[in-house]
């Protein structure tokens, strides 16, 4: 019997009886990382790393949590599990098993560049692997973030002098304290929407540090707001809540706006492609880094993926999950201090 | 090549048309002018030829980037652009040679125009290893003769009239005609001289606005005069120093398309412009009643005009206006004045093809709008509106010229096949495919893109993507639900089609989600129609 298998309620292990990131709800459940597609209300137990845990408090409310931190093995009826950076988001991890010398890694999302705050991708050996593929085309390779950052720069301080306030739409988790970072790097004239400015709190409260910023209530007067740097997820996109920033441009941060297409869809000034997923090249270099027999593809372009690594000469196989949409979707509450439209 | 990269990035971005003007009138006062001779070459659709074809270009991109076809084609179809594709495929740059100048890639492209595949594509592969992203993906459009910015040509003359001191309708002159932009320097394209010399070059034309306000607030009757508005392509027939030039509006030099017009060389006097409509009739015919527009298609897209196409679609010319006059610009005189010498003229000469648009006689709006229930009938489009004092513009303008079209033909169908867009909506389904009822069949009939909003469009993607029943390549058979009318100019019988016949612009005007499928119209309706107005 696998170790793991694929079931209707999500990756299951049959000999520690628990799942992985389920999307239903279970007795045990080991999650990978925060985001609202990992990470569903409902399972009676939840084991994590120890960063991931008050952003479930924060989005999921009070359950029973366990949790751990990376490199530290828990066994669960002789599974031998023990997490990894997976460089994704803030507490983001992969997941490996091992029972008899078999062993598993389950990736959840992941990205290969070090950004400083989610901590640096870590390669584990393993037998069988199991990949995202959200950007599992050759179209998708990332600039690395120092360019990125200084592009956002740019583009925010040439805001300024025309006298534009800049708002970045970013997921709340992740994206968000990047992008925070790339524009502290310009201007301390920034602010968070209520999603973001929570998610933050989290953050610090767990002990990491983050740039200076203010959270947008309704306190704030118009004449605070100009030239501002604006973080919000991008449910506020074509919103009345952007009117309080006029005049504003608007970019999104997201690896879909690699593409020019995916920049004029959305109503948006300017787009930069900046992502929390491994590109192309990552995954691949993850992948060879495993030295796994078998790989299994889920979360994306996983039948090109899987066909490439296939014909590189590595067994890899596309699994269809309920992981991962076209666009993130942000599910983190936006306040309890401020009205939201 | 950098400069004008960051300018084609910025019109592709940017959301706002004062922002695009910026853009290129910052362009148009800091480039090189051998550039701007360019890139007004290139906004004003005076394209280079394709030096290669996409075949070629997509071989020589997995090669380079050592990928298999079917990943080339997987990345194809998510990004809907060739040249972005292939810059998003190859390798960054290794070579950084300091950017070129714009010029000079044309004349390295026209250089190659007759090389060897081989010498192309050492050429082609040496500028992939130097290029930034965002010159990659301008100079892979440019090699395979697909430049298209969304940009209008008013928007290039007004850039351009910020930066150099002329007005705009000059410029928009000016930069009309034949020019070629190897050739020609940017203060020749911009003087009165190479203007006056170039015999070819036609007027702007005076395009009009749909009519915006009722009949009863354009004052009286009286001041106005009212045309047929010709369903056909707008040109201008040109007779200077006994030579003999027909433009189309989409500044296409057509004269060679229309050996019907040619013994009006002699016959026109030197120094005449007219502004008209090609269309397809029988010469001689006693009035103006245009074959439909389908038949004049068959004349368009082909270099060679065989005898069996002259005889089938036999090409008149009716003119609207006259521009010069024993080679007098007279655009400034009032049009009462310009049609009473029109008419003289066209009398005079009585040629087989040459007509006068007639004019409509009413001395109350309410005889007009009554009149206009006609012009269907008579092949026309709707009516046109023109002052009698007017001058002749340039561009389109408000005020003394008004279209007033007849309400569109619809009918009521269902969506059966969907297709991802391309460019802007290429991750979205788009693209459909849409059918009427024949007894218990369903029969394909049109094609159609626009018409629904963004969000319309982003619902029907997702009701495409939940109900696809089969995949055959990019097109999705859609579960027969989703009802749309659509809004059409003309009919017209067609062989290629399964159902018979073909649409003119078609498109979606709305969604009919108060209706289902068995109350959409049925094929007999489409006959019906066909017999109405297909002739
Ligand atoms: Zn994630
Ligand atoms: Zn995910």
């Amino acid at each position: 019997m696998a170790l793991l298998q694929f079931t209707d309620n999500g990756l299951y292990c049959p000999d520690g009886d628990f799942y992985i990131d389920p999307w239903k709800p279970v007795n045990k459940a080991v999650i990978t990382h925060a985001h609202s597609d990992h990470a569903r209300a409902g399972s009676t137990a939840y084991l994590c790393h120890r960063l991931t845990k008050p952003l479930l408090e924060l989005r999921l409310g009070a359950h029973a949590y366990q949790e751990v931190e990376w490199n530290e093995p828990v066994f669960i009826n002789g599974v031998r599990i023990s997490l990894h950076p997976a460089g994704h988001v803030i507490g983001s991890s992969q997941i490996q098993l091992e029972k008899e010398g078999e062993v598993w890694v389950v990736s959840g999302d992941y990205k290969t560049e070090d950004d400083g705050v989610s901590g640096a991708f870590e390669p584990v050996r393993c037998n069988s692997f199991i990949t995202e593929s959200t950007f599992g085309l050759p179209i998708y390779n990332w600039q690395p973030q120092a360019v990125q950052y200084a592009q956002i720069g740019e583009w925010i301080l040439q805001n300024q002098q025309q006298g534009y306030s800049s708002v970045l739409l970013a997921y709340s988790l992740g994206k968000a304290q990047r992008v925070l970072q790339a524009a502290a790097m310009v201007t301390d004239h920034i602010f968070l929407h209520g999603a973001v400015a929570n998610t933050n709190d989290v953050l610090v409260n767990a002990g990491i540090t983050l740039p200076f910023a203010k959270r947008v209530t309704a306190s704030v007067t118009k004449d605070e707001l100009k030239k501002a740097v604006v973080i919000a997820p991008s449910s506020v996109l074509d919103s009345p809540w952007l009117k309080r920033f006029t005049p504003y441009r608007v970019a999104i941060c997201s690896g879909w706006m690699q593409v020019r297409g995916n920049k004029r869809r959305q109503n948006a000034d300017a787009g930069f492609a900046i992502s929390d997923h491994a590109d192309w090249n990552g995954l691949l270099q993850a992948v060879k880094a495993t030295g796994a027999e078998q790989v299994y593809v889920t979360h994306g372009f996983q039948s090109a993926f899987s066909r490439y690594l296939q014909e590189q000469g590595i067994q890899a196989a596309e699994v269809v999950t309920q992981y991962g949409e076209a666009f993130e979707t942000d599910d983190v509450p936006s306040s309890t201090q401020e009205q939201q439209p | 090549m950098k400069i004008f990269a960051t300018l084609v990035h910025t019109l592709g971005s940017s959301t706002g048309s004062n922002e695009k003007l910026a853009a290129l009138a910052h362009y148009f006062s800091t480039a090189d002018d051998r550039d701007k001779v360019w890139v007004i070459a290139l906004f004003s659709g005076r394209r280079p030829k394709r030096l290669v074809t996409s075949t070629q270009l997509k071989q020589w991109c997995y090669e380079t980037a050592t990928l298999p076809d079917w990943l080339f084609n997987e990345c194809y179809d998510t990004v809907g652009d060739l040249a972005e594709t292939i810059s998003l495929l190859l390798p960054e740059a290794t070579a950084t040679a300091a950017s070129l100048p714009l010029h000079v890639f044309f004349e390295q492209l026209l250089a190659l125009a007759t090389a060897t595949e081989e010498e192309k594509k050492a050429y082609v592969l040496q500028q992939w290893q130097q290029l930034s992203k965002d010159e990659c993906f301008v100079f892979n459009k440019f090699i395979t003769g697909g430049f298209r910015i969304g940009v209008s040509q008013k928007t290039i003359v007004n850039a351009l009239a910020k930066s150099v001191q002329l007005d705009a309708s000059t410029i928009a002159h000016r930069i009309s005609g034949n020019w070629n932009p190897a050739t020609i320097t940017f203060e020749q394209l911009l003087s009165a001289t190479a203007a006056a010399e170039d015999l070819s070059k036609p007027y702007p034309f005076y395009l009009a606005y749909a009519l915006e306000q009722p009949l009863e607030e354009m004052g009286t009757a009286a001041d106005w005069q009212a045309e047929w508005k010709w369903d056909g392509i707008r040109g201008q027939m040109i007779q200077r120093n006994a030579e003999l030039f027909v433009w189309s509006r989409g500044e296409e030099l057509m004269t060679d398309k229309f050996p019907e017009y040619q013994s009006l060389t002699e016959l026109l006097p030197a120094g005449t412009v007219l502004d008209g409509e090609i269309i397809c009739m029988p010469p001689n015919s006693k009035e103006v009643k245009p074959l439909p527009f389908a038949i004049l298609q068959t004349r368009i897209g082909r270099k060679q005009v065989t005898r069996k196409q002259l005889q089938e679609a036999p090409a008149a010319f009716i003119a609207y206006d006259l521009l010069e006059w024993e080679g007098k610009d007279i655009r400034q005189l009032p049009l009462a004045q310009r049609r009473k010498l029109l008419e003289q003229l066209i009398q005079q000469i009585q040629h087989p093809v040459l007509h006068v648009s007639p004019v409509i006689t009413f001395n109350n709006w309410q005889l007009l709008e009554e009149l206009r229930t006609q012009a269907r009938e008579n092949g026309s489009e709707g009516l046109m509106l023109k002052q009698l004092h007017s001058v002749y513009q340039s561009g389109r303008k408000r005020g003394d010229w008004w279209k007033w079209k007849i309400d569109p033909l619809v009918i009521d169908c269902v969506l059966i096949y969907a297709q991802k867009g391309h460019g802007r909506r290429s991750n979205l389904y788009t693209d459909y495919t849409f059918a009427v009822k024949d007894g218990d069949r369903l029969v394909s009939f049109t094609k159609a893109y626009s018409g629904l909003t963004d969000e319309e469009f982003a619902a029907v993607d997702a009701f495409v993507k939940r109900n696809s029943l089969e995949k055959f390549g990019p097109v999705r058979t859609v579960k027969p639900e989703l009802v749309f009318e659509i809004a059409f100019e003309g009919i017209a019988k067609s062989s290629r089609h399964k159902s018979g016949v073909a649409l003119r612009f078609p498109r979606m005007s709305r969604w009919r989600k108060d209706k289902t499928v068995d109350e959409i119209n049925t094929l007999e309706d489409l006959r019906q129609l066909l017999l109405q107005y297909g002739k």
